[in-house]
C-alpha cells in the first residue's frame, strides 16, 4: 500500500464517509499513519458530502487535503469542485453513470466506471461506493483486494455480516470493471 | 499495548472520560460536539452512570455544579454558543473551588456563527468567559490520541487542584478519525474529597459550598487564597511541545488543529532552507511564556497561526516582551488556513515584506 492523499466526494447517502473509513481502517491495520476527516454540516441524503483520507509513512500533519493524489468522484458537483485541485499525475475515478461530462484535465489519469449502473445490476444503487472503491484499487494499486475485504468485514456490525458479502461482491465487480 | 481503534475525536473524549471514572454527564446537543453526548447516552446507562440531556446549557452546567459539589467525577460538553450560556455556571464552579471537566469543541462565532471549526474562543477560555477573578486550566489537544490522554489528565488535574478544567478542541478535531489506543498507562488517580457535600452522618460539621461573601475582606481573602492555587498551577502544570526550535530563526506557534497545519508548513519551509521551528502550547492556561521568552533570545521573528482574528498572539507578545517582532496569520469563521498560505507568510516575513 502506498502513501496517498485521497478525497472521496459525492452526494450524502452514497456512502462516501463509509468508503473513506474502509480505506483509513485498512491503512491503519497495515501500520500506516492515517487521518479521516469528514465534511460535516446540515447534510442529508441528496446533499453533498466528502471526506479526506491521508495515508502516510510519517505522522500526519494537516488532516485537511488541499491537493489530493486521488479524487474519487461520485457526482457532477464534486467533480466540478475538486477536479482542478488534483495534483499533476494524480488519479481521478469517475462514476460514469451519474456524471455527464468527461474530465477536462489531460495531466491526470482518469478511470471511468459505471458504478451506479453496476450497483443497480447487483440489486442496490447504494453499493456504488463499493464499486468505486474496487475501481480505485485496480487503478492505483493503493491496497491489495484482501486488505479492503478485511476492512469491510471488520467495519460492519456482526449482526449485519450478510451485508459484508454483498459489499465485497460489489467491490470486486468494480475492480474487474 | 492494546489494539488500535479508529475513532472520532468526540467519541474518544467520551470513552476517555468514562475510563477516567466519569459517571455523570450533563449536556445539550450542538454541532460539532454532539457525538460526545451521543456516546455518553449509549454508554452511561450500561455502566451505572448518568447521562442527562438537560433543557438548556444553563441547566446542564448547574447540574455539573451540583454533582461536582457532591464529589462526583462529572463532565459537560458544548460548542461555542453553548459555552457562552454556560459562562455563569462556570464562574460559580470556579468560585466554589469545585472540580469538573468542560469540553468546548469550538465553531465559528460570534453569535450563532457557523458550525465549521474555529479557534475564536481562546480569549473566552483563557481570560474568563464568566465574571470575576478566576482561571480555568485549559488543555488543547491536537490529535485524537491526545484527546484521550488529556481528557484523562483533565479529571486528575481538576481533582488535584479543585478547579474546573477545560478541554479546548475544534470541529476538525471533534469530527476527524485517527487511530487511538486506550492503554493501561492512562490510569487515573483517585482523590479524597473531604469537602464534598455527601451528608455528615452526624460525625462532622456541615460542608458548605457557597460563592456569596457579603464582606469585601472575606471575599478578597478567598480570592487571594485561590490565587495561591493558580500560582502553583503555573509553577507545575505548564505543558508545551516544541520542534526544530534549536536553530529556529522563524518561530511559528499554534495549538490544536492549526498546529497540525503549521507542522506541514514547517516541513515545507525546512525543505526550502528556511530555519523554521514550532512552539505548540498544550496548556493554554497556564501559558508556556518561558518557552517563548527563551526562543526570543535567538529568533528573528515569531508567527502566531490561529483560526481566529488573533487571540493567542497577544499572549505571545506578552511573553516575547518586545525582544522580537510577533506576526499573525489567521483565517476565521470556519475557514481553515492552508500550509501554502503559512509558508507564503513566513517568506514575506523573511523578505521583510510583512508588517507586524
Amino acid at each position: 500500500m502506498k502513501s496517498e492523499n485521497i478525497i472521496i466526494a459525492g452526494f450524502g447517502g452514497q456512502g462516501i464517509l463509509f468508503a473513506g473509513k474502509l480505506l483509513a481502517y485498512a491503512a491503519m491495520v497495515a501500520g500506516k499513519e492515517i487521518s479521516w476527516l469528514p465534511s460535516y454540516g446540515p447534510e442529508m441524503r441528496g446533499g453533498t458530502a466528502n471526506c479526506h483520507v491521508v495515508i502516510s509513512e510519517e505522522p500526519v500533519g494537516s488532516p485537511i487535503i488541499v491537493n489530493p493524489d486521488v479524487l474519487i468522484s461520485m457526482n457532477r458537483p464534486s467533480l466540478d469542485k475538486f477536479e482542478n485541485s488534483v495534483i499533476e499525475g494524480g488519479t481521478i475515478v469517475v462514476d460514469k453513470s451519474l456524471i455527464d461530462r468527461k474530465v477536462t484535465r489531460t495531466d491526470v489519469r482518469v478511470k471511468y466506471v459505471e458504478a451506479t449502473k453496476i450497483a443497480m445490476e447487483l440489486g442496490n444503487a447504494a453499493l456504488a461506493n463499493m464499486v468505486m472503491v474496487g475501481a480505485f484499487l485496480k487503478e492505483t494499486g493503493a491496497f491489495i483486494l484482501d486488505e479492503i475485504k478485511d476492512a469491510i468485514v471488520k467495519n460492519i456490525p456482526k449482526t449485519k455480516q450478510a451485508l459484508a458479502e454483498i459489499d465485497i461482491k460489489a467491490m470486486v465487480a468494480g475492480y474487474n470493471a | 499495548m492494546s489494539e488500535k481503534v479508529l475513532m472520532k475525536g468526540n467519541e474518544a473524549i467520551a470513552e476517555a472520560a468514562i475510563l477516567a471514572g466519569c459517571r455523570y454527564f450533563f449536556g445539550y446537543p450542538i454541532t460539532p460536539q454532539t457525538e460526545i453526548a451521543a456516546y455518553m447516552a449509549k454508554k452511561m446507562p450500561k455502566i451505572g452512570g448518568t447521562f442527562l440531556q438537560a433543557e438548556s446549557e444553563v441547566s446542564a452546567i448547574n447540574m455539573v455544579y451540583g454533582a461536582a459539589g457532591a464529589g462526583a467525577r462529572v463532565m459537560t460538553s458544548s460548542s461555542s454558543p453553548g459555552m457562552s450560556l454556560k459562562g455563569e455556571g462556570i464562574s460559580y464552579i470556579a468560585g466554589a473551588d469545585l472540580p469538573c471537566v468542560i469540553v468546548n469543541i469550538v465553531r465559528g462565532g460570534p453569535g450563532l456563527g457557523g458550525i465549521q471549526p474555529a479557534q475564536s474562543d481562546y480569549f473566552q477560555a483563557t481570560k474568563g468567559g464568566g465574571h470575576g477573578d478566576y482561571h480555568l486550566l485549559v488543555l488543547a489537544p491536537n490529535s485524537v490520541q491526545e484527546m484521550v490522554s488529556l481528557t484523562i489528565d483533565a479529571f486528575d488535574l481538576a481533582d488535584k487542584y479543585r478547579i474546573p478544567v477545560m478541554l479546548l478542541g475544534d470541529g476538525t478535531l471533534g469530527q476527524m478519525m485517527e487511530p487511538v489506543e486506550f492503554s493501561n498507562d492512562n490510569i487515573s488517580h483517585v482523590y479524597e474529597k473531604p469537602w464534598a457535600t455527601v451528608g455528615t452522618q452526624k460525625k462532622r460539621k456541615h460542608n458548605i459550598i457557597n460563592t456569596l461573601y457579603m464582606s469585601p475582606e472575606e471575599l478578597e481573602y478567598t480570592i487571594i487564597e485561590r490565587q495561591k492555587k493558580y500560582n502553583s498551577i503555573v509553577q507545575n502544570e505548564i505543558r508545551c511541545e516544541t520542534s526544530y526550535l534549536e536553530d529556529a530563526e522563524y518561530v511559528l506557534s499554534a495549538y490544536g488543529t492549526s498546529s497540525r497545519i503549521v507542522e506541514t508548513a514547517v516541513h515545507q519551509l525546512r525543505k526550502e532552507g528556511y530555519k523554521a521551528g514550532i512552539i505548540r502550547p498544550i496548556t493554554l492556561w497556564p501559558f508556556p511564556s518561558h518557552i517563548y521568552k527563551k526562543a526570543a533570545e535567538h529568533a528573528k521573528a515569531f508567527l502566531s497561526v490561529e483560526m481566529s482574528m488573533g487571540q493567542m498572539v497577544e499572549d505571545i507578545m506578552l511573553a516575547v516582551n518586545g525582544k522580537a517582532p510577533v506576526h499573525f496569520f489567521g483565517r476565521t469563521g470556519g475557514v481553515i488556513p492552508t500550509p501554502a498560505e503559512i509558508v507564503s507568510k513566513v517568506k514575506d516575513i523573511a523578505g521583510g515584506n510583512a508588517s507586524e
